[in-house]
């Protein structure tokens, strides 16, 4: 750059103010960090330190949080606790120490299992249906293919709660409430309108001339579309299903009206995490951080393509 | 690529390949569309029509027995003049207007910051992003905990920043700060959203604009509302389309946060419309409710996507 910039140009900032910027964005960061942090640290904190007054920055390291959230206890008398042998276990040494017994083991495995299968479930169909569909959105002149394209978005716009109240009777008469079969259709019907818009402009983006050229040397569509197109749109593939994923993980509404127990997911099985006298506080934290481990990772993997798909696909970079 | 067509030929199971050799395009385009369409047509139009046809009606979903009667448009009539549906609107707008407006400019700004490039700032972004990630539903509930007054860390943080006692106010219970509340936990979540988007903005406008600014001896100031601004715009008005959509449909946070209350301060649509639907089980009602939001949203949507198209076109 040869010609002389003032100090606050906005094509080359000065030192001065990436230093300023710097420190107003780590500042911004570190504040909006804190309450998950908060919430990491209280996972590891008794349920009395968990809620003391004022709130204890250090505190002794506890795993009760996480064992209060894999076992169900009881409160017993100590003439009951001392009748009973010796606690086997570090976990059950723990539990004793209050005064407790455990019962066997809480319902969170279960629950985390379902939200495993009905997110892989659901997203193995949205995404293998969004691919096919974005493919021939993109290769070829379907009739209204505008208005195809907007019908699908437009299934995103209803309110889920709108939605539910139909699909809660058609469950009802389909025996699929509180089925992992019935979430696992209905989250796919949600993901693949995001997955037809993403997919459509990842496909877009490969050239016609592979297939043609394959064509021309025999293939027929389908191989093309398989054994060529496929294979260079694994990237945008893969980016697809993890935003499904993240939705079937995260998705509170539709779980909560229509799933009870067999099928229900972790959003709304950790905010009923049970103490004495109210939420079980470290072992919430403990559940909250856990389920966000896998969100955690996908985040960073995603990093490059997460703008495309928080704007289905309406922004690229 | 000749070499690779016969490789893929050759692997090709000979089966599938002989039923599909001979399928015009167009007869592939139907099948690869029609799984979607039909799962579609299945999960969203047949419930949307069977929703109609039941806001005509006194069904209720707790009684599946009983007779049903046709009530014509009582029902949109009923909905209409509710004061409780125009209370819960007034609350939907409070909350989407204020909160975009907050996300707006704080992402907008921390987009400007950000886009100095100055060292580690795609490290800080990633920090900053997280919060949009989560379940909304989580989020909700692990802020009742922070918002606890005394045991709470947001009570505590403002004690100390200002010196007020933790515990003389209460960000959930009170009915003036609840719907602020709301406000603040969506701020905190989504504003990386709109910050992301208007990141793309600014990267997306050349460097040489504003060379020549520079060159024409444009303030800074000038620079920023005759280049930054009209360049960002359309994304900006993407950010306000995405996040006034979702939060005008909001649930899961403002359910877990405070479920509406204390009364029905913080009552949004969405808490109304399953309220009547899955708590006073008035199906046909709730049902006239649904159509309406979903009108509303849908209509609005329309009209703004072409505002919005005019102004990429410019």
């Amino acid at each position: 750059m040869s010609m002389p910039l003032s100090a606050h140009s906005v094509a080359e900032p000065s030192q001065w103010s990436k230093r300023i910027a710097s420190l107003i964005v780590a500042t911004y960061a570190i504040v909006a960090i804190l309450p998950l942090f908060w919430i990491f640290l209280t996972g590891f904190k008794t349920p009395p330190d968990s809620i003391a007054y004022p709130p204890k920055i250090l505190f002794e390291p506890s795993v009760e949080g996480y064992v209060n959230l894999f076992t169900t206890r009881s409160r017993q008398t100590p003439e009951f606790l001392a009748s009973l042998p010796a606690p086997q276990t570090w976990y059950e040494r723990l539990v004793r120490s209050r005064n407790m017994v455990i019962g066997g083991p809480s319902k969170v495995v279960p629950r985390f299992v379902n939200s495993m299968v009905i997110g892989f479930g659901s997203t193995f169909l949205a995404v293998c249906f969004g691919t096919v569909a974005a493919y021939a959105f993109s290769r070829f002149r379907v009739p209204l293919a505008d208005d195809l394209l907007f019908f699908i978005l437009s299934t995103r716009m209803m309110p889920p709660i709108a939605v539910a109240i139909p699909i809660y009777l058609m469950f009802r008469n389909l025996g699929l409430t509180d089925t992992k079969l019935g979430m696992i259709l209905l989250y796919t019907a949600v993901n693949v309108s995001l997955a037809v818009w993403l997919l459509k402009g990842f496909i877009d983006e490969i050239p016609r001339e592979y297939e043609e050229a394959a064509m021309v040397d025999g293939y027929t569509r389908l191989q093309a579309f398989f054994k060529v197109v496929l294979p260079q749109a694994t990237t945008g593939i893969a980016a697809t299903a993890i935003f499904c994923l993240i939705f079937a993980w995260n998705e509170y509404a539709f779980a909560v009206l229509l799933t009870s127990g067999d099928a229900q997911t972790m959003p709304p099985f950790i905010p009923f995490i049970i103490g004495e006298g109210g939420q079980d506080w470290p072992a919430v934290a403990a559940a909250t951080t856990l389920f966000f481990i896998p969100i955690l990772c996908f985040t960073i993997l995603l990093r490059r393509h997460l703008l495309r798909g928080i704007t289905f696909g309406a922004v690229r970079k | 690529m000749s070499a690779l067509a016969e490789q893929a030929v050759a692997r090709t199971p000979r089966r599938l390949a002989l039923r599909f050799r001979g399928m015009s395009d167009r007869a592939i385009a139907w099948l690869f569309i029609a799984p979607t369409l039909l799962l579609l047509l299945a999960i969203n139009i047949f419930p949307l029509l069977w929703t109609i046809q039941l806001s005509f009606t006194n069904y209720r979903a707790n009684r599946p027995n009983a007779p049903i009667k046709y009530l014509g448009l009582d029902n949109y009539r009923d909905v209409l003049t509710d004061p409780e549906v125009w209370h819960a609107m007034q609350a939907t707008a409070h909350f989407v207007l204020w909160s975009i407006a907050l996300e707006l400019v704080l992402g907008f700004g921390l987009a400007l910051l950000i886009n100095r490039r100055f060292r580690g700032h795609s490290f800080w972004t990633t920090i900053i992003l997280l919060p949009m990630m989560l379940s909304p539903a989580v989020v909700g509930n692990f802020w009742t905990f922070l918002l606890q007054p005394q045991s709470g860390l947001f009570n505590s943080a403002i004690a100390l920043l200002t010196g007020v006692d933790p515990s003389s106010f209460q960000m959930i219970g009170d009915v003036r700060l609840a719907p602020w509340s709301i406000i603040m936990v969506d701020t905190w979540m989504w504003t990386p959203y709109v910050m992301l988007i208007c990141l793309a903005g600014l990267r997306s406008i050349p460097d040489y604009i504003y060379e020549a600014a520079e060159v024409d001896r444009a303030s800074p100031w000038r620079q920023f509302w005759s280049i930054t601004l009209p360049m960002v715009l359309p994304f900006l008005m993407l950010a306000i389309l995405f996040r006034a959509i979702e939060n005008f449909k909001m649930f899961d946070m403002v359910n877990l946060l405070t479920s509406g209350g204390p009364g029905s301060t913080t009552e949004v649509a969405s808490i109304t419309l399953k309220r009547e639907a899955f708590e006073k089980w008035r199906t046909g009602y709730s049902s006239a409710l649904a159509i309406i939001l979903f009108v509303t949203v849908f209509g609005v949507a329309n009209i703004y996507v072409k505002a919005l198209n005019r102004v990429k076109q410019r």
